[in-house]
């Protein structure tokens, strides 16, 4: 993969471009560190183990510092498995998250992807509360090829909706369900609650699959907030991290990652259909520190 | 969460030893500014932000600035409260009408930020206070985006401007252009103007929404801005600035349990004033920005005044 604009690069530049590791070099690292979102206490964890690494190694080059960086990051992104389970027939798919992250975007993306694989997809319009909300994932489940259960009525409940998808897919042996939910705040109990009722009323039909939560990559420290809420209510199997074509780097999900052990699985860079990929640490860290 | 909640705890902590000194020296001050450099990045402030208040802070600390009626650690906070509420913007601004109508008011901001709801709220609200707003789609590039403001017009009760389908048909700047002279016809004394979501890495969109702004000559362009962005929060309204050069900033989602240190980013890297706090996802949702109340929840000190009272 080509230096993406969410590579720590243009941060890291000045910093390997010294010819010898010395206080300066530890500033800019804790700089660009700080500027990808890593936050305050990882980035401390993350400078700590990489002095006692030089220290250990008795290295001044600062390449040796940037594999050391590199290695370290990849070691923690690879600490999870991020492999999708889609084995069950049908295989249900819940996206949550906050509201704006990308959900929908998400749901037409990875609808094409599984396409692409030869599955047969069908989503489901559980947002049933945001302005045309259920236009908009028809119109990507359109762009993907795929069917769509839509309301029956305008604001109807969410959790009824979800059924009648994973009904669609059992009825016409379709392969998987994915179905979309209105954004909400972590902080909103009612509507975490809600998400627990969906999820109960889903498995009266089928074992929910992957719960997927859409982290925005442009957040900062309140994604570890949203993870842990939304993982609590509603079971998060996987993270999928959006927007990151821009040039937000993304540091927090390594936090995520680290204080609920929820994978990353999907990384979306682009409102385009084919803007979704799987995640893979090595090429996610050699991307962050190419 | 959990690294937070301690932050009043941590530094009631130092300014207990604070107190009971006479003078701050520059260790007194070093440890309460390494405190609160730690609070502000938690809470995502960017990082030249930070350097630049933390030095701001620590100077003002150990100037001569004398304040008699406090003790040291009172004054401390106090030149913190100062510090942000005063790159937050002392005042509120309100917004500015045009002397002919219709006043026209752009919208930006990076995709998903909450820039259609806002548009129904403004409208809501503008018509409650004897307005006769239109809404106008120039988002023609997410997926029924004009439906979305369509749906948002009728909630807020007021008409709506979509001559094009949108989902990548119709051309965004001559939506707007259109929009300004049919609200002169029509007598609609404001004009608000939804746009898509872009990156401020996006030169072609940014340079579009350059253009819609040339285009439609707006009294204000209102830069949104979500509370839970990160470090990015400076790039982007940097690239916005030089894009579209917006008047006001409106931060969204404050409903949620993010510090916002965005706010105090965008505030000090561009100069522009936050107008508007963007509370919910109902129309009603919305209020004037209050500086003070944000210098607070960024650094976690509930009520800094009681903090004062009680180092
Ligand atoms: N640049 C970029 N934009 C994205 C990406 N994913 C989604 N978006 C955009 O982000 C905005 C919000 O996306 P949605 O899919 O509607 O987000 P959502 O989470 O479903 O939003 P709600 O349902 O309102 O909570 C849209 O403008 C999308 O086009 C991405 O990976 N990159
Ligand atoms: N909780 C909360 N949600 C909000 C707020 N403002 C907007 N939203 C929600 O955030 C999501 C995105 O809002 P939109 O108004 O569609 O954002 P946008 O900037 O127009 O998005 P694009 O057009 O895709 O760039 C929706 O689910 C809104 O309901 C807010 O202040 N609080
Ligand atoms: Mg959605
Ligand atoms: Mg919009």
């Amino acid at each position: 993969m080509a230096e993406r604009g969410w590579s720590l690069g243009g941060a890291l530049r000045g910093l390997f471009t010294s010819p010898t590791i010395d206080e300066g070099t530890w500033d800019d690292l804790e700089t660009a560190l700080l500027g990808a979102d890593f936050g305050p206490d990882l980035t401390d964890e993350l400078l700590d183990e990489l002095r006692a690494k030089v220290a250990q190694f008795k290295t001044t080059d600062p390449a040796d510092l940037k594999r050391m960086l590199r290695e370290a990051l990849e070691e923690r992104l690879a600490a999870h498995d991020p492999t999708l389970t889609l084995s069950n027939r049908p295989a249900v798919v819940l996206v949550v998250g906050v509201n704006g992250v990308g959900k929908t975007t998400t749901i037409g993306k990875f609808a094409k992807f599984l396409t692409g694989y030869g599955r047969t997809v069908v989503v489901g319009a559980a947002d049933t509360f945001r302005a045309a909300a259920v236009d908009q994932l028809a119109t990507w489940a359109e762009r993907a090829g795929v069917q769509v259960v839509r309301p029956q009525h305008a604001g109807q409940d969410p959790a009824s909706v979800a059924y009648q998808t994973v009904q669609f897919a059992i009825d016409n042996n379709i392969d998987i369900a994915i179905i979309d939910t209105a954004g909400r705040l972590q902080t909103k109990a009612g509507l975490m609650d809600e998400l627990g009722k969906v999820t109960r009323v889903i498995e009266k039909l089928a074992p929910i699959a992957e719960t997927l939560l859409v982290l925005d990559g442009t957040t900062g420290q309140n994604g570890v907030a949203q993870a842990e809420a939304f993982f609590e209510s509603a079971g998060v199997t996987g993270l999928v991290v959006t927007k990151l074509d821009g040039s937000a780097k993304g540091g927090f999900v390594l936090r995520v990652q680290q204080q609920t052990g929820i994978p990353i699985k999907l990384i979306g860079q682009g409102e385009g259909i084919g803007d979704l990929t799987g995640f893979t640490p090595h090429v996610f860290a050699a991307s962050l520190v190419p | 969460m959990a690294t937070f909640g301690t932050l009043s705890d941590r530094l009631t902590a130092t300014f207990s030893a604070l107190r009971t000194k006479g003078k701050l020296s520059p260790a007194d001050v070093d440890g309460t500014v390494r405190e609160i450099r730690k609070a502000l990045l938690d809470a995502d402030v960017a990082l030249p932000v930070v350097k630049d208040f933390t030095a701001a802070v620590r100077e003002r600390a150990l100037g001569d600035e004398v304040n008699k009626a406090l003790n040291p650690a009172q004054q401390v906070v106090q030149i913190v409260n100062d510090e942000l509420i005063g790159i937050l913007g002392g005042q509120q601004r309100r917004l500015q009408f045009a002397k002919n109508p219709p006043t026209v008011i752009m919208l930006a901001g990076l995709q998903g930020a909450g820039k259609t709801t806002l548009a129904g709220k403004l409208a809501q609200w503008l018509k409650a206070d004897g307005h006769t707003p239109l809404l106008v789609a120039c988002d023609l590039q997410r997926p029924n985006a004009v439906q979305q403001l369509q749906v948002v017009a009728e909630q807020a009760g007021v008409a709506v401007f979509a001559p094009e389908p949108g989902n990548g048909v119709g051309d965004p700047v001559r939506v707007a252009k259109d929009a300004v002279k049919h609200a002169a016809t029509a007598l609609h004394d404001v004009v608000i103007v939804d746009t898509a979501g872009r990156l401020g890495v996006d030169a072609e969109l940014m340079k579009q929404a350059g253009d819609i702004r040339k285009a439609i000559d707006p009294d204000e362009v209102l830069f949104v801005i979500d509370a839970m962005i990160g470090q990015d929060a400076v790039a982007t309204a940097k690239a916005f600035q030089e894009g579209v050069d917006f008047t006001g900033v409106v931060l969204s989602k404050l409903d949620g349990d993010a510090r916002g240190g965005a706010a105090l980013s965008v505030a000090s890297v561009t100069g522009r004033p936050i107008m508007f706090a963007s509370t919910g996802e109902g129309l009603g949702d919305f209020e004037p920005f209050y500086p003070d109340r944000m210098a607070s929840r960024i650094l976690d000190l509930g009520d800094i005044l009681t903090l004062i009272e009680q180092a």
